[in-house]
């Protein structure tokens, strides 16, 4: 079992990751991977960062004990790590605190993102304020439908919101158009990519902003019971709230590191976005890793009820945690998802983000025999976005 | 240079001191049978070397024309193997170069030792893979050229003097220089990012340097002509079957774009 977990120079973790990238984009690849070594071994880069996470996004973030749920549930004990009391209401805001910083470094003067959910969207839109950068955020049409709360918050912040009407009009074109963005305006523009995906640095340097998350879990909780959780839970989307609180957990080996993936409708391709239960490695948007593609090698189209973990493709550390067998993956339906958001509300008083319902379920499912154990479940996002899906699929509740 | 059709049509037009034109459609657009016919036409018309595109879903490399282009292809069952089929079907009548241009997981799908055998057999001449960086791309290259293929890759204006090198020891055939920071697509003007990166590569390979990205007028032919071994053009190509598809002049005005690009690049020489 692997104890560590870094990339190789070419930024491989094991066989996945890389950079696969039209020649256009490796050179500012190369020098945002020379920005960010500079920026980690910069003492004045990580104050000022842990300065803004802390007086600006409100770190650190509590861990609750949430004890009426796993009193319901009469097994395990259930830790929460509130990454929903965050600013923004979701981890995202890590990653673009880091990031921000890093473009202003680079001496960009405009930054672009791509937004499923509009939760990375509309922390790009936040930092973009706070620093006075222009911001253009690309989201698929079908989102936009799916989240247009966040649509309107994203204007309000000032950024241009552009709508993506190509392909399945959801995160994965969302991408792809953000890409075509940045290989034309190399020179003053900084990719935000929101997750731990993508080319070298981004799924290492995207992790290390959020592994802020692990680092502060991990002492909490062995100052409240003295010992370390026996498993950890968080969904994966991408991976990068899951990345952040798995990262300080690897060298722990007898600790437990679940991911949940989006389990969709059910396991056919086309209705989920779990790629370890249907995907294979291949090659999408300057990665290699675990995708969900068909047998001519085009990318297949996805459904979550969660538009922020309906995506094709798992971040490369993800896969190579999963071949190593320090992580393992499963999947969450929707239902399952709805369910566990319910639960969560009326036993804790903490509506979830859909995303992070999946992580909530997986516990949920496997508390009642666990008796004796206690989990750590990672809440990466709270529930106001999703208000809209949650009345569309809470018939009962909206009379 | 390379011993396969693609470096040998470089080196007639180089001892006429004629620019290639080198065509991109992609293949399957509007349907397979058709790029057939396609292909004939641009043959006709005076293209000297083609660029096969085997469709991809998310084609990060290219703007609106050539991504409803692919889109067409897939919607019309286009794959990886139809596209070798069609290859078969073009070389039994013609002997004009063909280079499949790809993305790299639909070839990474199909396995590149069945890959490089099949194209072979199809009587391909070569393989380049859109977003493939040499780096990654190198386990690749020697399954490829123990094929009997050529390997081109892409320099850009933003590569190094280092990734310029690296470039051209992973090419054969040819290189292909794009012109400008972008996607595919017409521009209104040839960057004037495009001839320095011509004479910045010159200094690292002998191989014939081809110009992409953004070409669609025979002045913009005629100014790339004068200073690369060919001149690229895609998108201007793929609008054109776009708005004839279906109907009976598709063909011919193909020919006839082929054939004012090709006077244009020819023009450049003349001065």
């Amino acid at each position: 079992m692997i104890t560590t977990s870094e990339p190789d120079k070419g930024g491989h973790f094991g066989r996945y990751g890389g950079r696969f990238v039209p020649e256009v984009l490796m050179a500012p690849l190369e020098e945002l991977e020379k920005a960010y070594e500079a920026a980690r071994q910069d003492p004045a880069f990580h104050a000022e960062l842990a300065d803004l996470m802390k007086n600006y996004a409100g770190r650190p973030t509590a861990l609750w004990e949430a004890k009426r749920l796993s009193g319901i549930l009469g097994g395990a004990r259930i830790y929460i790590k509130r990454e929903d009391l965050l600013h923004t209401g979701a981890h995202k805001i890590n990653n673009c605190l880091g990031q921000i910083l890093l473009a202003r470094r680079m001496g960009k003067q405009r930054v672009i993102a791509e937004t499923g959910a509009g939760q990375h969207g509309v922390a790009t839109a936040t930092v973009c304020a706070l620093f006075g950068m222009d911001c253009t955020v690309y989201m698929g049409e079908e989102d936009m439908r799916r989240q247009r709360l966040n649509v309107f918050r994203m204007r309000l912040l000032g950024a241009k919101v552009v709508g993506v009407t190509n392909g399945s009009r959801t995160l994965k074109d969302a991408i792809s158009e953000a890409m075509r963005d940045w290989v034309t305006n190399v020179e003053n523009t900084h990719y935000l990519l929101g997750s731990a995906l993508g080319s070298h640095p981004y799924p290492m340097m995207v992790r290390d902003f959020h592994s802020v998350i692990g680092k502060e879990a991990r002492a909490q909780f062995l100052e409240r019971e003295g010992k370390l959780p026996d498993t950890v839970f968080a969904c994966v989307g991408g991976g990068s709230n899951a990345i952040g609180m798995f990262h300080e957990f690897i060298g722990d080996t007898g600790v437990e590191l679940v991911g949940v993936e989006a389990g969709g409708r059910n396991l056919t391709l086309g209705e989920h976005a779990a790629r370890f239960a249907g995907g294979s490695p291949g090659v999408l948007q300057g990665c290699y890793s675990y995708v969900l593609q068909n047998a001519d090698g085009q990318i297949a189209l996805t459904h979550s009820v969660s538009a922020g973990l309906d995506y094709a493709m798992i971040g490369p550390e993800h896969a190579n945690l999963a071949d190593e067998g320090r992580a393992t993956y499963v999947n969450c339906s929707d239902a399952s998802a709805l369910d566990a958001a319910r639960l969560l509300s009326r036993t804790e008083g903490i509506i979830p983000a859909l995303e992070s319902s999946h992580a909530v379920a997986e516990a949920i499912r496997r508390a009642p025999a666990e008796k004796g154990k206690v989990f750590l479940v990672n809440l990466s996002g709270r529930g106001d976005k999703d208000m809209d899906i949650y009345r569309e699929n809470l018939k009962d509740l909206d009379e | 240079m390379s011993n396969t059709r693609i470096g040998r049509r470089f080196a007639e037009l180089r001892a006429k001191n004629e620019p290639a034109l080198v065509a991109y459609i992609t293949a399957g657009d509007p349907s397979l049978e058709a790029t057939v016919g396609l292909v004939e036409a641009l043959e006709r018309g005076g293209a000297d070397v083609i660029e096969l595109g085997v469709p991809f879903s998310d084609p990060i490399a290219d703007g609106p024309v050539i991504m409803r282009g692919a889109e067409r292809a897939i919607a019309n069952g286009a794959t990886l193997r139809g596209v070798l089929d069609c290859a078969a079907k073009i070389r039994e009548r013609s002997e004009i170069p063909i280079l499949l241009f790809s993305y790299l997981n639909p070839l990474m799908r199909y396995g590149f030792a069945k890959l490089a055998t099949d194209a072979r057999a199809a009587g391909v001449d070569g393989v380049l893979m859109t977003d493939a960086s040499v780096e990654e791309a190198e386990p690749y290259v020697k399954t490829i050229r123990d094929a009997g293929l050529d390997t081109v890759f892409l320099a850009a204006p933003t590569s190094t003097p280092e990734r310029l090198a690296l470039v051209g020891r992973y090419s054969s055939g040819f290189v292909y220089l794009v012109s400008r920071t972008g996607v595919t697509g017409e521009q209104q003007q040839l960057s004037a990012q495009a001839l320095p990166l011509v004479t910045a590569m010159r200094t690292h390979t002998e191989l014939p340097l081809a110009v992409g990205f953004g070409i669609a007028k025979a002045a913009d032919a005629e100014a790339v002509g004068r200073l690369a071994d060919g001149v690229v053009v895609g998108s201007a190509f793929v609008r054109v079957i776009e708005k004839y598809a279906g109907s009976p002049e598709m063909e011919n005005k193909l020919l006839e774009l082929t054939r004012e690009l090709k006077m244009g690049a020819l023009q450049g020489r003349l001065r």
